[in-house]
């Protein structure tokens, strides 16, 4: 049996090997970027079916973010959008025989966390400036440093683990009993991949939420004592 | 069969067979308050479950870093070469 932690190179651009899972992102990415295109072409003040259904997923996006930060979605409803979309659609393409999902692989989701880390740091600098982004690490106070220093790294690389354990051992799983009994057996456990996929791919957009809007309460000058504070 | 492997499959089969138990209990109760709470507020269902979710997922975690731990043991061991 493959190793779940080696990837399989199909062919090399120049000294850049590419791997399966990075032809499988290419591929997500083109059905993406042309679908939403298509999608979105005549949008119409009166939306027809095609529309409302954008619209709901959009809006769900919008509700889910206001209730997470209490603040306007507007910021954040493309980053944490694409992200939940990429990644629901990278889980869920494991249902096209003969493609894996990107997302067990370690290179996708280690590329994934950093994007979250690139993110908040792009996010806390935007919201509150060098100076706010600086001080968020202080919070809540200056004792508490070195520890948010190890958090903002150690936080972001148990988003990464967590997407792949949860991923690739569905994957693995399904491997493993396929190999025992193909026929019918299987299905109760790619449905239970499925659910999984979904609500992996919901926590890591919750939790980039959470990280973002974090760094940027903290690092606003006046801390208001927010009684619903989420804290991860 | 050397030790060195024996040693490794034996440690990755109860990295996850105590991995598991931890995470289960704790899932267990997570489940149980959130039930509790939902019988007494159902109004408040839509968000007890949504945290509950990201709940769960957070306490998985740690079983899933068992199952990281045995896999790493069993196709990516260091000491083996």
């Amino acid at each position: 049996m493959n190793s779940p932690l080696s990837s399989i190179i199909l062919f090399q651009i120049g000294p850049v090997p590419i791997t399966q899972a990075v032809l499988i992102t290419w591929g997500i990415m083109a059905v993406l970027v042309i679908g939403s295109a298509l999608l979105t072409r005549h949008l119409a003040l009166v939306p027809d079916k095609r529309q409302a259904m954008i619209e709901l997923i959009v809006t769900t996006m919008d509700t889910q973010i206001r209730e997470t930060t209490g603040t306007e979605p507007a910021p954040y409803r493309s980053f944490i959008g694409t992200l939940f979309l990429f990644i629901l659609v990278a889980n869920w393409s494991s249902l096209i025989p003969g493609l894996e999902p990107p997302t067990s692989k370690l290179e996708t989701d280690a590329a994934l966390a950093v994007l979250v880390f690139v993110s908040v740091v792009w996010f806390g600098v935007r919201g509150a400036g060098v100076g706010g982004y600086l001080r968020s690490f202080a919070a809540p106070n200056v004792a508490m440093i070195p520890l948010n220093m190890l958090e903002s790294i150690t936080r972001v690389f148990s988003m990464f683990v967590r997407l792949f354990g949860n991923v690739m051992s569905g994957v693995f799983v399904i491997g493993i009993v396929a190999s025992l009994a193909g026929l019918l057996v299987p299905i109760p456990l790619m449905a239970l991949d499925l659910l999984t996929g979904l609500v992996q791919a919901y926590i890591f957009a919750v939790l980039a939420m959470v990280f973002i809007s974090a760094t940027v309460e903290d690092g606003q000058p006046d801390p208001a004592p927010s009684l619903q504070k989420k804290v991860p | 069969m050397d030790y060195l492997s024996l040693a490794s499959i034996v440690c990755a089969a109860f990295a996850v067979a105590f991995g598991a138990i931890g995470p289960a209990l704790a899932e267990g109760r997570a489940v149980a308050a959130a039930m509790d709470a939902i019988a007494r507020q159902p109004e408040a269902a839509n968000t007890i479950s949504r945290t509950l979710f990201v709940g769960l997922a957070m306490i998985e975690t740690t079983a899933i870093y068992c199952l990281v731990i045995a896999l790493l043991l069993l196709f990516a061991n260091p000491l083996l070469g």
